[in-house]
C-alpha cells in the first residue's frame, strides 16, 4: 500500500506500464522536461529518455496523427492533451482516424493508443481550462472513455487503459489531481470498464464520474444527517457504460439522480436516464433526475462555483426525487 | 515572380536529355534500361485500361463511385518501382497504380466504391495503408509510422526502411498536412512527401491553393524539396529513388512536388466542363505521360507486337476484375459490427444479435 495523490498515481501507472512493456511512449506538449504542466509525466523523461517521453510541437491534430501512425507500426502511444478545452484541434484525427480505423483494418491491426485529458472545472482557470468534453466522443463508436475517481482507479485504470487493444480515452479530474489516497499496488480491485459502488445506501442511487463522486459523497454525508440515505455510484467507464450495478441499486433504491460537470443536453447523464428508464421502468419511484452544468459557455472562474453542480444542487435533485 | 520549369528528362515529344537532370539523379537515370522502361509503360498502360473501364463500371450502376487516376500514372508507377518493398506507402485515394504494383488487386479498390467495404485489404501484407478520404489526415499517419522507424533504428541500427506519402495539391492546404511536415522536420523521419500537383481540387485550380509553387513551402519547414515533371515516368524514378535514399540514410524527411494533370473528373460525381478550360486540358493532354513513352520506346526499336499484346492483356486483365464485380454480392449484415473495436464490447454485441432477431422476425416459415 501506498498513500498518492491522484496525479502521482497515474505517474505511478505510466512508470509501470513503460517498464512492462518497451513499445509504451508518451507524447504530448511539455510533458518531458517540464513534467506536464499537473506534473504527471515528472521524472519519466530521466527515466526512460526523450524517445519514449516526447515533447511534441505545439499541435494537438499532429499529436494524434502521429501517434496513430506508431500505433500503425506497432508502438504503444499516451498522447496527454494538456487541456480538456484543447482537445478539439484533434477532433478531426480522434474521430474519423482513430475511432474508425480498427473497423476499416477488418481485423489487420488494431489502435492501442491511449489519450489523457485533464478535464473539469473547480480550479478558476481562464476559458478552455475547465471543460467536460466527453460527451463527443462518447457518442463516436470505436473509443472507449473511462474515468477514475480514486488514486487506486488512477493507479490501476491507466495501466489497463494502455493495454487495451482499443484507444482508450482516460478522462483525469484536475481539480483532484492533489487529493490523496491509498494505492494498493498488488492487484487490480476491478475491471476498467466496470461501476462500482462507492458508498451503500437505500433511498437514492446517485451517480457520476471523475471529480463529481466527490461532490456526491460529500452530499451523502450532508444526507445522512437528515435521515436520508444515498447510495453512491462511480460510473468510472463512460463508453461503454456497466448497467448491471446501475441497475441493480436502482431496483433497490428506486430513485437516480445522474450528476455530472457536462452541459446536460445530450450529454451522457442523458443516455444513461433514458436507458434506465427503459431498462427498469417498473422499479423506478420517481423520474430519473439530471443534475448538470446549465447549457451555457463554461463561465468566467468567479461564476463557476454557480455553474458546476455541488453537494447542494445534488440534494436539491434527491429532494425532488423523494417527493414522488 | 518568374519560377524555373519543373525539372524533366523525358519531354512532351519523347525526346530523353539525361544532361538535364543534375549530377546526383544520374546514376538513377543510368538504372532505367529497355527492360525496365517496358515494365514502366506496361504498368502506367495497364492501369489506365483499368481505370478507363472502372469509370465505365461506374456509369453502368456497378459503383458508387469512381476515382479516375488517368494522366497520374507516371509518378506513381516511377515512385512505386522506386521504392523498396519493406518501405511503407500511404496513399491518399487516387494511387491505383501504385496499388496494383504493391500486389493490391484493383478488385478490393473497387469493392471499396462499390459500397462492400471501407477497407479493402491488409496493409502489411503489402506495406501499402488503406486509402484515406479525409484529405490530408494520413500525412500524419504516415510522419508517425516514421517515428516508429527512428524508436526501431535506435533498438536495431540496420533498419534503414523509409515512409512514402502521397497526397494532392488541394491538402497542401490542410493542417493535418503543414503539422505532418512539422513533425517530420523535428524528429528527422525517414519519409518522402509526394504532392501530386494535379492542377485541381475538384473544381478549385491550383493557385487558389497556393500563390508560390507547393515544393517551396517545405523549404520554410527546413525539408529539402524539388519540383518535377510528373509526366516524365524516368525523371520521377530518379528524384523518388534519390529521395527515398536521402530519408533512409539520415537526411529526414524530403518533399517532391510532381506536377501533373487529372485527365478525367475529380471523381465520376464531378463535372470539369463547368470549370475546366477546353486549351488547358488539351495543352496537358499533349503532355501525356503514356503517349510520350511510347514514342521514346519505339525510338528505342520496340517493336509494335509490345504494343499490342499489352494491349490485350490490358482488356483481358480489366475484364476479368470486371465479371468478378459483377458477380459480387452484398457483404454479411454482420460485418456492420465486426472490429469496431478490437475486443468484446457489450453495445455491438447486443445490437448485432438485435438486428439478427430483428431479420429473422420477418422469415415465414413454410
Amino acid at each position: 500500500m501506498s498513500n498518492l495523490p491522484i496525479a502521482k498515481a497515474i505517474t505511478a501507472g505510466l512508470e509501470a506500464a513503460m517498464t512492462k512493456d518497451d513499445r509504451v511512449l508518451l507524447m504530448g506538449e511539455d510533458i518531458g522536461q517540464l513534467g506536464g504542466v499537473f506534473r504527471v509525466t515528472e521524472g519519466l523523461k530521466a527515466k526512460f529518455g526523450a524517445s519514449r517521453v516526447m515533447d511534441t510541437p505545439l499541435a494537438e491534430s499532429g499529436i494524434i496523427g502521429t501517434a496513430i501512425g506508431l500505433a500503425l507500426n506497432g508502438y504503444r502511444p499516451v498522447c496527454e492533451i494538456q487541456f480538456d478545452g484543447f482537445i478539439f484541434p484533434a477532433f478531426n484525427q480522434i474521430t474519423t482516424q482513430l475511432a474508425k480505423l480498427t473497423n476499416r483494418l477488418e481485423g489487420a491491426g488494431n489502435l492501442p493508443i491511449v489519450i489523457r485529458v485533464p478535464y473539469g472545472g473547480h480550479i478558476g482557470a481562464v476559458e478552455h481550462h475547465q471543460e467536460s468534453p466527453e460527451a463527443y466522443f462518447a457518442h463516436t463508436p470505436g473509443l472507449k472513455l473511462v474515468s477514475p475517481s480514486t488514486a487506486n482507479d488512477a493507479y490501476w485504470m491507466i495501466q489497463q487503459a494502455i493495454e487495451s487493444n482499443d484507444p482508450v480515452m482516460f478522462f483525469e479530474p484536475k481539480s483532484k489531481y492533489w487529493t490523496k489516497g491509498e494505492v494498493s499496488l498488488n492487484t487490480p480491485t476491478h475491471q476498467l470498464h466496470k461501476t462500482v459502488v462507492a458508498r451503500e445506501g437505500e433511498h437514492v442511487t446517485v451517480l457520476g464520474h471523475g471529480a463529481m463522486v466527490h461532490v456526491l459523497l460529500q452530499a451523502a454525508g450532508l444526507a445522512q444527517s437528515e435521515g436520508i440515505s444515498l447510495e453512491v455510484l462511480d460510473l468510472r467507464s463512460l463508453s461503454p457504460i456497466d448497467y448491471l450495478p446501475i441497475l441493480r441499486s436502482v431496483s433497490k433504491t428506486g430513485r437516480l439522480v445522474v450528476a455530472q460537470e457536462a452541459p446536460g443536453f445530450v450529454s451522457i447523464g442523458s443516455e444513461i436516464a433514458a436507458t434506465v428508464t427503459e431498462q427498469a421502468f417498473y422499479s423506478l419511484d420517481a423520474p430519473v433526475l439530471r443534475v448538470s452544468g446549465f447549457d451555457v459557455p463554461f463561465p468566467p472562474a468567479k461564476l463557476e462555483k454557480l455553474y458546476l453542480p455541488d453537494a447542494d444542487r445534488v440534494l436539491e435533485a434527491v429532494d425532488r426525487a423523494l417527493a414522488f | 515572380m518568374e519560377y524555373p520549369e519543373p525539372l524533366s528528362v523525358l519531354d512532351a515529344q519523347g525526346n530523353y536529355d539525361p544532361n538535364r537532370a543534375p549530377a546526383e539523379l544520374r546514376p538513377y537515370l543510368d538504372e532505367l534500361g529497355l527492360d525496365k522502361l517496358k515494365q514502366f509503360f506496361a504498368d502506367m498502360y495497364i492501369t489506365r485500361v483499368f481505370d478507363k473501364d472502372a469509370s465505365n463500371l461506374q456509369r453502368q450502376g456497378q459503383l458508387g463511385l469512381w476515382i479516375p487516376s488517368q494522366g497520374q500514372e507516371a509518378v506513381q508507377v516511377a515512385a512505386a518501382y522506386a521504392s523498396r518493398p519493406d518501405d511503407y506507402i500511404f496513399p491518399a485515394y487516387r494511387e491505383h497504380a501504385i496499388a496494383r504494383i504493391r500486389g493490391i488487386d484493383p478488385f478490393d479498390i473497387l469493392r471499396w466504391l462499390r459500397g462492400n467495404t471501407h477497407g479493402g485489404w491488409d496493409p502489411k501484407k503489402h506495406n501499402f495503408h488503406i486509402y484515406t478520404v479525409v484529405i490530408g489526415a494520413h500525412a500524419l499517419h504516415a510522419t508517425g509510422y516514421a517515428m516508429g522507424i527512428n524508436l526501431d533504428r535506435e533498438k536495431d541500427p540496420s533498419v534503414d526502411k523509409a515512409v512514402m506519402v502521397f497526397y494532392g495539391d488541394g491538402a497542401t492546404s490542410q493542417g493535418d498536412t503543414n503539422e505532418a511536415m512539422i513533425f517530420a522536420a523535428s524528429y528527422k523521419t525517414p519519409q518522402v512527401f509526394v504532392v501530386q500537383n494535379n492542377q485541381w481540387a475538384i473544381s478549385v485550380p491550383v493557385t487558389v491553393q497556393s500563390k508560390t509553387p507547393i515544393y517551396l513551402r517545405a523549404q520554410g519547414f527546413g525539408i529539402p524539396s524539388w519540383q518535377i515533371d510528373g509526366n516524365d515516368v524516368m525523371v520521377s524514378y530518379a528524384l523518388a529513388k534519390h529521395a527515398l535514399n536521402s530519408a533512409r540514410n539520415g537526411g529526414g524527411p524530403q518533399f517532391i512536388e510532381a506536377v501533373t494533370y487529372r485527365q478525367g473528373a475529380h471523381t465520376s460525381s464531378d463535372d470539369p466542363t463547368k470549370y475546366e478550360d477546353p486549351e488547358m486540358r488539351a495543352e496537358w493532354l499533349e503532355k501525356d505521360p503514356i503517349k510520350r513513352l511510347e514514342i521514346y520506346l519505339r525510338a528505342q526499336g520496340v517493336e509494335e507486337e509490345f504494343f499490342t499484346a499489352l494491349d490485350a492483356e490490358a482488356k483481358e486483365y480489366a475484364a476479368g476484375i470486371r465479371a468478378r464485380l459483377i458477380a459480387l454480392g452484398a457483404p454479411e449484415t454482420s460485418t456492420m459490427f465486426r472490429n469496431v473495436y478490437s475486443e468484446y464490447h457489450p453495445v455491438t454485441e447486443a445490437q448485432e444479435k438485435w438486428l439478427a432477431d430483428y431479420e429473422a422476425s420477418f422469415e415465414v416459415e413454410i
